[in-house]
């Protein structure tokens, strides 16, 4: 499979502006950062939650916010027919969750099925007050209840289409893009 | 990416690097699952696991157990003792009849080579061998390299000594393959009645002298001597063994320099290995232990993400 670019959907600038409005919405919601904790979902979910407890801690002068990541290959639904091997990486959450307000963070919301996990996932640790869900990009196609409490921005998509949230940290340069995946056969047809 | 799930695990002979790796890393990532305060993860769910002991075990049998249990599978286990064995059933047979029962991952141990590869080429199920008579138990060499790397980083050019009975010990075998496919430097060590002439041809170096290896080495595993070995002509008595040959906290203190002494158990204390060796601060034979838990966890996830690939 191959893909190109549709169109660009936000741009470095815009990422920065979208992130400082979820992290505003974020403290407006928990009331501060007291018993806050921000979980970041492997991959991209990591770097995102990294800049909104950067962002938290510039508005509520130095004062920091609990980080974790979660990584959900060992919650996953689809273990049985995935087709590629389940990879386990890092699961860091090396603090109390117990009575905390948990906010999952990701880049993109599609199925549901990450976040269905991640919570499952999040209890193996504790009993949290609440748990939240930030994301990025929400693409629609829910196949889940499952709804973000904190949304970049929500776009129109097809299923053939995929969105790709890139971030400096992992890909060297901050985008949002809306990619079309095709078969190597198809190539020059457009 | 699927070439590196596992279908079997029958030993570590001829295993690519990139396999142990994996392996090695997952199990680094359960290790710090069973730390959480739920030690417990679901991706096993709906998985049947048949434990099948044909020799007595007792740290393998419920490391597997454990590790399965922790994974949530379904777990059946079966030791020879109690069971249709004793009243002749053969091997295939038996495992037959457990396949018959809708069985995904069968674990192994028995007391002939190659009985854990004697099953795959006629069940279904996938095939773990927890040690076959004195060929391999890499599930077992796999957590010794799991707590090597720990205290040491890493295996290139590393010199590891394996000593003891080298000739009847499967655990002996398996860590040359295992650490040997990885880049260690591996020497083996015991009286010459232990070692088997053709060891040579798995690029080992051979000594028969336990203090020369100790001054040589970063790491040493040692291995249980088998009581029954004394009466069979292989050495004169244990107490000349432990002088020759054993661990002891004067032969360590006089090489002047840490290194990782491992003993896969169970141990003959003042055998091979002295009490204030085995129980020394730091000492690392009880690590081996857990991480031999989070090593089976990581082979039966691996394992069982490919049974359910296929299906």
């Amino acid at each position: 499979m191959q893909e190109r670019l549709k169109h660009s959907i936000i741009d470095a600038a815009g990422m920065k502006r979208t992130l400082t409005r979820m992290a505003v919405q974020i403290l407006e919601e928990n009331e501060g950062t007291e018993n806050l904790v921000l979980i970041g979902i492997h991959t991209r979910g990591v770097p995102i939650a990294n800049r909104l407890s950067k962002i938290i801690s510039t508005l509520e002068k130095g004062k920091t916010v609990k980080q974790g990541i979660l990584d959900i290959s060992l919650y996953r639904d689809d273990y049985k027919t995935a087709a590629k091997m389940a990879e386990v990486r890092a699961t860091e959450i090396d603090f109390d969750i117990n009575n905390c307000n948990v906010v999952l963070v990701d880049d993109v919301l599609y199925t549901g099925r990450t976040a269905r996990s991640a919570i499952h996932g999040i209890f193996d640790f504790g009993r949290p007050a609440t748990i939240q869900l930030a994301v990025f990009i929400d693409r629609g196609h829910r196949e889940m209840p499952i709804q973000g409490d904190f949304v970049g921005r929500s776009i129109k998509t097809s299923p053939g289409e995929e969105v790709r949230v890139r971030v400096k940290e992992i890909d060297g340069v901050d985008e949002v893009v809306l990619v079309e995946e095709y078969d190597d056969d198809e190539r020059g047809e457009k | 990416m699927s070439e590196l799930v596992l279908n079997h695990l029958l030993g570590l002979q001829g295993i690519e690097p990139s396999k142990i790796y994996t392996i090695l890393d997952t199990a680094d990532e359960f290790l710090k699952v069973l730390d959480r305060p739920i030690p417990k993860v679901p991706p096993l769910r709906g998985i049947t696991v048949a434990n099948i002991f044909f020799e007595p075990s007792t740290r393998t049998k419920i490391s597997f157990e454990l590790a399965e249990k922790r994974l949530s599978a379904d777990v059946v286990s079966f030791s020879k003792s109690g069971s249709s064995v004793s009243k002749g059933e053969t091997l295939l047979d038996t495992v037959r009849n457990i396949e018959a029962m809708k069985i995904d991952v069968v674990v192994i141990r028995h007391h002939a080579q190659g009985a854990p590869l004697f099953l795959t080429e006629r069940i279904k199920s996938a095939v773990i061998n927890a040690g076959d008579g004195s060929h391999e138990h890499p599930t077992q060499a796999l957590l010794d390299m799991m707590t090597i790397r720990g205290h040491t980083g890493g295996f290139e050019g590393l010199k590891v000594v394996v000593l003891g009975d080298i000739a009847h010990s499967r655990v002996a075998r398996s860590n040359i393959h295992g650490l040997k496919a990885v880049g260690a430097d591996v020497m083996v060590c015991g009286p010459s009645t232990l070692i088997p002439r053709d060891i040579e041809a798995l690029g080992v170096k051979i000594s028969t002298d336990v203090d020369e290896a100790l001054d040589w080495c970063d790491v040493i595993n040692v291995m249980r001597l088998q009581l029954e070995r004394q009466n069979q002509g292989y050495i004169p008595s244990l107490r000349e063994y432990q002088r020759t040959f054993g661990i002891t906290k004067a032969r360590l203190d006089r090489i002047g320099r840490k290194i990782v002494v491992l003993h896969p158990g169970p141990m003959n204390r003042g055998v091979e290995i002295d009490s204030n060796v085995a129980d020394a601060p730091g000492s690392v034979i009880l690590q081996q232990v857990t991480h031999g838990v989070a090593i089976r966890m990581a082979v039966l996830f691996l394992i069982s993400g490919k049974e359910r690939t296929d299906a």
